[in-house]
């Protein structure tokens, strides 16, 4: 028997590289401990590296530098067809001369199972996605939703402790892939399995993860709990990349650690948490989501308080985007539920906006 | 307003729709006429002439028609009506210079019979035709011992019969007895010279699938301008003159070719092999010849097959080769099944290679066929073993969408 597994280090990247031609760098030193039964999403933009991350641990790509470990044992001299890895394609693979029920009990026929209970869990499977009805048909004949549960209960029926999913939803149409991330969540809750997720698509990653790594050219940027790659991104890249951000370019006039005063570039001094900010007399970009920013009014007034010229607005539905103008020409974008409150401006109107202390975050310049 | 259209609407979009069927029919009008004109009406002639040969009807009409009533009565003569109209039609004949065609025609269904009807024509030539019609036949009896012969004139009669069923018997290798009844010749040509087609074209196939397989599949895999510059290579042949290449394995294969040379200089034989005006000669030039038919539709199904299928086999724990197998294999059915098609098509009908370096051995159906086009003046002959080829193709052709299904080729 191995040393106690420890189950928080149940799937761990260490100083992993890869290179495809031996000069360029995919993946730069790719650090990372999954938890056993985690859901862990790597999220970027596409050629950031995630996927590759995703085919090394699965064993279609050879790793260039550094180890990825299963259970403390190295894995990456294992075939692929050993490591017990279930995966899930982004165009789901599923073997278009077979039936649904041929292609769940391939793994289960690899394996050398015996028919009768290669029956129960086809049967079994099917139930699981509720397409007990479609055992006959050919992939062809399904549409991308039902497709892509097959694809799914393909990948669980051997009962792996892994489970990979290459962009999964990315060939679904908005309603489809919301229903198929409440259905993926289910299935993890209900067996238990370790998931590693790679998307695009933040809204995806933030609904379904447990923790998410953001990946952008071929490094980790950060890697944390949905909320907190939300409320507190580790660097502008982050910012800008999970949810809306307003960046406006100031310099560093006072750094503690918890709070940061500065001056943007319209002149105006304000104040804001303390993100990955340089030292005082640097320059630094204030980080703030449009939804935190508010129309000052009698009733509304918080902390930090710039005045802008009204542009346009953006009708959306359930809420409505306002563009500013700040007084050096930057632009400013806020969100407001489409409500009673929602004001009317006219093109030109100076007003001021106002958010708190918290709501705003001095970060570094954006390295890329 | 009413949920449907009035008829004045709905006749004006039917015309509308006519219209642009017509202008589309227009555009494809000079290619069907092209085709009408360069490839059904020669098979169609073709068709028509393998069972329609009016030539001896032609001419001896007036003999035929005297000896209708008696072809039904075996070892007898006709009578001397029937005898005396003949040698005076033949010496008409001989005096037109056609009696040789005449000749010939009855050569064929009754061997021997050339030089005594040349011989014939000649004497009766200088024959006054009131002698003639006066010796009641016994002139042209006389003139030579096989004119009592029975079958010889149940042969003529035969040969006279404008509609055929003859060439075909012939192409199969039957023949009709005296008494109608359809029996099986003592030599077999034509039978042998069909299957041995269709062995050496299902030789080829196999031999171009097992070579091009690989290749296709290597070339599917590299990047894309490692196999551009690759495809290159397997289009070239395209780009040489089939002569050129068959003349090319001549070079290699004759008795001091390069391959005989080699492998003397390596010590391995003493005597040149007999390499070139064989069977294998024909095999192994029209495998090449044939191959990029196999390599390109293979090739073009191989690119599109999503590498991830070949992944997600051996992520749910499936070895490479049973993965391959079972996932990756079936995936290249419609194109290995496409590149079939066409390379056992297009050889089991080919001539110039097996004519250039197939020798006796290495002679195909068609060779046969333009044998009798150009050597032995047998159209009818050539036209029944052609049509007969073209049946066979097409039985295979159903065969084939029986067994793999025609919706399931593709060719890129």
């Amino acid at each position: 028997m191995p040393p106690a597994v420890d189950n928080s280090c149940y799937v761990q990247f260490k100083n992993v590289k890869k290179s495809y031609d031996q000069r360029t760098l995919v993946v730069v030193d790719f650090t990372l401990d999954i938890a056993k039964g985690e859901f862990v999403t790597l999220l970027g933009p596409s050629g950031s590296g995630k996927t590759t991350c995703l085919m090394m641990l699965a064993g279609f790509e050879d790793v260039s530098s550094g180890e990825i470990l299963v259970e403390g044992q190295p894995i990456t001299h294992v075939a692929p067809y050993h490591r017990n890895i279930g995966m899930v394609f982004q165009h789901y693979a599923l073997f278009p001369h077979m039936t649904v029920e041929e292609n769940l009990a391939y793994p289960l026929k690899v394996r050398k199972l015996p028919d009768t209970e290669v029956k129960r869990r086809v049967a079994n499977s099917l139930d699981l996605v509720e397409l007990s009805n479609f055992g006959k048909r050919y992939p062809g004949h399904l549409s991308g939703g039902q497709r892509q549960r097959v694809a799914l209960a393909r990948s669980l029926i051997f009962e792996p402790s892994i489970v990979l999913m290459d962009e999964p939803l990315g060939a679904l149409d908005k309603n489809l892939r919301e229903q198929m991330q409440f259905e993926i969540k289910r299935l993890h809750e209900q067996l238990g399995f370790t998931a590693i997720y790679v998307t695009h698509d933040q809204t995806e990653a933030l609904t379904m993860s447990d923790r998410i790594a953001v990946f952008d050219q071929g490094v980790v940027q950060q890697c944390a709990s949905p909320d907190q790659l939300y409320e507190r991104p580790s660097n502008a890249f982050v910012a800008d990349f999970i949810g809306e951000n307003n960046h406006l370019a100031g310099t560093v006039l006072q750094r503690n650690n918890d709070y940061t005063e500065l001056q943007l570039s319209d002149g105006s001094r304000i104040k804001a948490l303390t993100g990955d900010c340089p030292e005082a007399g640097a320059a630094c970009v204030l980080a703030v989501r449009p939804e935190n920013l508010f129309i000052a009014s009698d009733k509304v007034a918080l902390d930090n308080r710039i005045n802008a010229t009204f542009i346009t607005q953006l009708y959306v539905g359930d809420f409505i985007r306002y563009f500013f103008q700040l007084e050096d020409k930057s632009e400013i974008m806020i969100k407001q539920l489409n409500d009673h409150q929602a004001p009317k401006l006219s093109a030109g109107a100076v007003t001021s906006l106002t958010w708190s202390v918290n709501d705003g975050l001095a970060l570094n310049l954006s390295t890329t | 307003m009413p949920a449907h259209l009035s008829i004045k609407e709905i006749a004006d979009s039917q015309a509308q729709l006519r219209r642009k069927k017509l202008v589309l029919f227009a555009f494809t009008l000079p290619l069907l006429l092209f085709v009408m004109l360069a490839f059904v009406a020669p098979i169609a002639t073709m068709l028509y002439r393998s069972v329609y040969h009016p030539t001896v009807a032609q001419l001896i009409p007036q003999t035929l028609k005297q000896m209708q009533g008696w072809e039904t009565q075996p070892d007898t003569l006709p009578d001397s009506d029937s005898l005396v109209t003949f040698a005076l039609e033949l010496k008409s004949l001989a005096g037109e210079r056609r009696s040789g065609k005449l000749a010939e025609e009855i050569n064929r269904v009754f061997p021997g019979a050339s030089s005594l009807i040349k011989s014939t024509a000649r004497k009766l030539k200088h024959l006054d035709e009131q002698e003639i019609i006066a010796s009641q036949g016994t002139i042209l009896l006389d003139s030579h011992k096989k004119w009592h012969n029975p079958a010889l004139w149940h042969a003529i009669a035969s040969a006279g019969e404008v509609w055929t069923s003859r060439y075909y018997l012939t192409a199969l290798d039957l023949q009709l007895s005296p008494e109608g009844a359809i029996e099986s010749r003592d030599t077999r040509i034509y039978l042998k010279l069909y299957w041995k087609s269709l062995r050496i074209a299902l030789l080829i196939t196999l031999l171009t699938a097992v070579l091009a397989f690989p290749l296709s599949y290597f070339l599917a895999n590299a990047s894309s301008a490692k196999a551009n510059t690759l495809l290159v290579f397997v289009l070239l042949p395209f780009w040489t003159s089939l002569l050129v290449r068959t003349t090319s394995w001549i070079a290699l294969l004759q008795t001091n070719g390069v391959v005989n040379s080699t492998l003397k200089v390596l010590g391995i034989i003493d005597q040149p092999l007999e390499l070139l005006y064989t069977e294998f000669a024909t095999v192994i030039s029209m495998t090449h010849i044939l191959l990029p038919f196999m390599v390109l539709p293979l090739y073009s199904v191989m690119k599109n097959i999503d590498p991830s299928y070949f992944r997600a086999a051996l992520s749910l724990g499936a070895k490479p080769l049973p993965a391959f197998a079972k996932i990756y294999f079936p995936m290249t059915l419609p194109g290995l099944s496409a590149g079939a098609l066409l390379v056992f098509i297009i050889s089991i009908g080919y001539y110039i290679t097996p004519a250039l370096v197939g020798g006796t051995d290495g002679q195909m159906i068609s060779n046969i066929i333009a044998f009798h086009m150009q050597s032995s003046n047998n159209w009818e002959l050539a036209a029944a073993l052609g049509s007969l080829l073209l049946v066979l193709i097409l039985a295979l052709y159903w065969l084939y969408d029986r067994m793999v299904g025609v919706n399931n080729i593709k060719l890129g």
